[in-house]
């Protein structure tokens, strides 16, 4: 599964896309993260699995194009969690 | 007090031919929306009722008067219902159910049901948010994503709307027809911008009907626009409250090409659905549990 | 040498008119649904304060979002060249400029010759301009002008977790309806775009001094709550909501 956490407004579309068929939940993307925008908890997204995944925190999900603004400043694509991730499984859109 | 146009009516059913007694498995859905709430129950897995009311201030309380309003007339209680799901953007605060499942979870196994098993795309328009989901055969979610910090392609964008025309939000889908030509659409994305861009429109001489279909073709295009991010598919369908106004669905099928996928049920009600379904087959694992 | 400057916001018109760069008449009217007429009356009114005639003119420069509709300008200008123009004239430390309208925020960063640098702007989403705090204030039936002294008299941090201002709107009803008090509310508001703002200076990257223009200047707590993010001072401009009008008519064309 793909889980786009963020939004799109009026500004532009800013979602972070958690691939869940790469992700194994190691939880490695979340100290990075300057803004602790990242955490790692149960798939609700698939009720009947038990498994884990990281996922955009209810606290940051409506806020990501100020939150991620200090990694990205200047253009840059060196993301600390995308680097974090052995995986492969975090892309974001914007 | 001002009359509210935007308010979408409430209503219950429940399917007469079923006794509910000689079910061995009850199951409950509830999905606590920002606007309305729905409640449904299942009887061995069998739709036997439902319920749609808004939702007031307290959740808790509307969770409880949605499914009690569900059971009017059947001589259920909350007591008889063996395994009870709360989702929407209240599950938390459901204080009869015994789990909480997220709505995203809970729209695409219902409309797997609704909709039959070639669904493959979902969009589901509530009152504050909008989301596009993929399926796969089983109902599973495969790629989904979830607007709700923006009220542009939300009922909410159609509420104010429909306030600022002065019109009843259950007729706008027609009346959005009733233009000679399609205009352009209302240029703001934002509600607040779009509705001091619609206002300038009327001191214009723009009918109102013209200022709906400009403002629904608007709500249209951005919707597309999201659901083009999960990769649409042929089998597609509509839910949520938006799904009632043919003037924003038509223009989505407009310009996607595409007819949405219809159904017997009423499309509000595939997030308490799903919650019900997933109701019955948690119960039954907990049964199963408990005889080992 | 008469030079006029006229800004033409989404909501509000505002003319400066200057002899040799010296300040001689303004004048602020609503921008209305026919920008141009009101735009050509409101001349008509400041010039007449001046004891002018539009044939006296030698330059009409427009600026802002509805700058093209000015079709008796000769010249125009964008918002950013205008609004940094008129603030480092008045102020040539300033190397960051806040300019927060009614229907849009900039975030401009100046290098030590006055030079833009880099700028951000957001004329797309109210969530981060004036518009936000004129619906709030009408949820919470206050004046604009009594919104941010009241929000002063709170130190409460109350979170707004709505971003939109329509859902916004709800969310301040519902704490209304709590018995939250007012000042609370209206300093989570202010609290509320001030974080936006900020994080829109900081994408450009800020350094003192900071400027803010444009009519939510005036909102006193607005200010301190961009002072607390930023954790800088700012300085205001007289006349906060002239500054791109007068950057424009510093500009005359040929």
């Amino acid at each position: 599964m793909i889980a786009n956490f963020g939004y799109k407004d009026a500004t532009g579309e800013f979602y972070i896309a958690i691939n869940t068929d790469k992700c194994d939940g190691c939880g490695k993307c979340v100290p990075v993260c300057p803004s602790g925008v990242l955490e790692v908890r149960d798939n609700e997204f698939d009720p009947m699995a038990d498994e884990e995944m990281a996922a955009v925190t209810e606290e940051q999900r409506k806020k990501l194009s100020f939150s991620c603004s200090e990694c990205k400043a200047g253009g840059s694509d060196n993301l600390p969690c995308v680097l974090a991730c052995p995986r492969g499984a975090i892309v974001h859109s914007w | 007090m001002a009359k509210e146009y935007w308010r979408w009516k409430e209503y219950n059913w429940k399917d007469e031919n079923i006794d509910w007694k000689e079910a061995t498995t009850i199951s409950g859905g509830v999905d606590v929306g920002s606007v309305s709430s729905q409640a449904v129950i299942l009887c061995d897995g069998e739709l036997y009722a439902y319920a749609s009311m808004r939702t007031g201030s307290n959740s808790p309380q509307s969770a409880v008067n949605v499914m009690n309003w569900c059971m009017d007339g059947t001589g259920l209680r909350l007591d008889d219902l063996h395994f009870t799901v709360g989702t929407g953007y209240g599950r938390v605060n459901v204080p009869f159910a015994d789990k909480s499942i997220t709505e995203i979870a809970c729209h695409a196994r219902g409309a797997h049901l609704m909709y039959g098993p070639t669904i493959r795309t979902l969009l589901d328009m509530g009152g504050q948010d909008c989301k596009a989901i993929s399926v796969d055969e089983r109902g599973k979610v495969t790629n989904f994503l979830m607007n709700d910090k923006c009220a542009a392609g939300t009922g909410r964008g159609m509420e104010v709307f429909a306030d600022l025309l002065s019109l009843p939000i259950e007729e706008i889908g027609e009346l959005s027809f009733q233009v000679e030509e399609e205009p352009e659409p209302v240029s703001s994305t934002c509600v607040i911008f779009a509705k001091s861009e619609a206002t300038g429109l009327l001191r214009k001489g723009w009918a109102k009907n013209k200022v709906l279909a400009a403002y629904s073709s608007a709500m249209a295009h951005r919707v597309v626009a999201l659901l083009e991010r999960i990769d649409i598919q042929k089998d597609f369908a509509i839910t949520g409250g938006i799904a009632k106004n043919v003037g924003v669905v038509r223009r989505i099928e407009e310009e996607l090409g595409l007819t949405t996928l219809k159904t017997k049920y009423d499309s509000q009600i595939a997030g308490a659905l799903g919650a019900a379904l997933f109701g019955k087959v948690l119960c039954e694992k907990k049964r199963a549990k408990q005889a080992s | 040498m008469i030079s006029v400057g006229i800004d033409v916001g989404a909501k509000n018109i505002n003319i400066v008119v200057l002899r040799f760069g010296e300040l001689i008449a303004k004048g602020m009217a609503d921008s209305g649904f026919e920008a141009r007429d009101n735009a050509l009356r409101l001349l008509g009114e400041v010039l007449a304060e001046c004891d002018l005639a539009k044939d006296d003119l030698d330059s009409i420069t427009s600026t802002g979002s509805g700058r093209k509709d000015i079709d008796f300008a000769n010249h125009s200008i964008t918002d950013v060249t205008a609004a940094t123009k008129g603030t480092i004239t008045l102020h040539p430390e300033v190397r960051t400029i806040i300019d927060v309208g009614a229907e849009e925020g900039r975030g401009i960063r100046l290098d030590d010759n006055g030079k833009i640098v880099d700028f951000a702007v957001n004329e797309k989403c109210a969530a981060g301009s004036g518009a936000f705090v004129e619906s709030m204030s009408r949820a919470l039936e206050l004046t604009i002008e009594d919104f941010g002294p009241l929000s002063l008299e709170s130190d409460k941090e109350i979170p707004m977790n709505a971003q939109c201002a329509v859902f916004a709107e709800s969310e301040v009803i519902s704490l209304v309806h709590s018995s939250t008090e007012k000042k609370d509310i209206a300093k989570a508001i202010t609290d509320a775009i001030a974080a936006r703002v900020s994080s829109m200076v900081r994408k450009v990257g800020f350094q003192t001094e900071i400027a803010v223009i444009g009519g939510v200047a005036y909102n006193v707590g607005f200010i301190r709550s961009i002072q607390n993010y930023l954790e800088k001072d700012v300085l205001i401009p007289e006349s906060p909501e002239y500054v791109s009008a007068f950057g424009a008519a510093l500009l005359p064309g040929k």
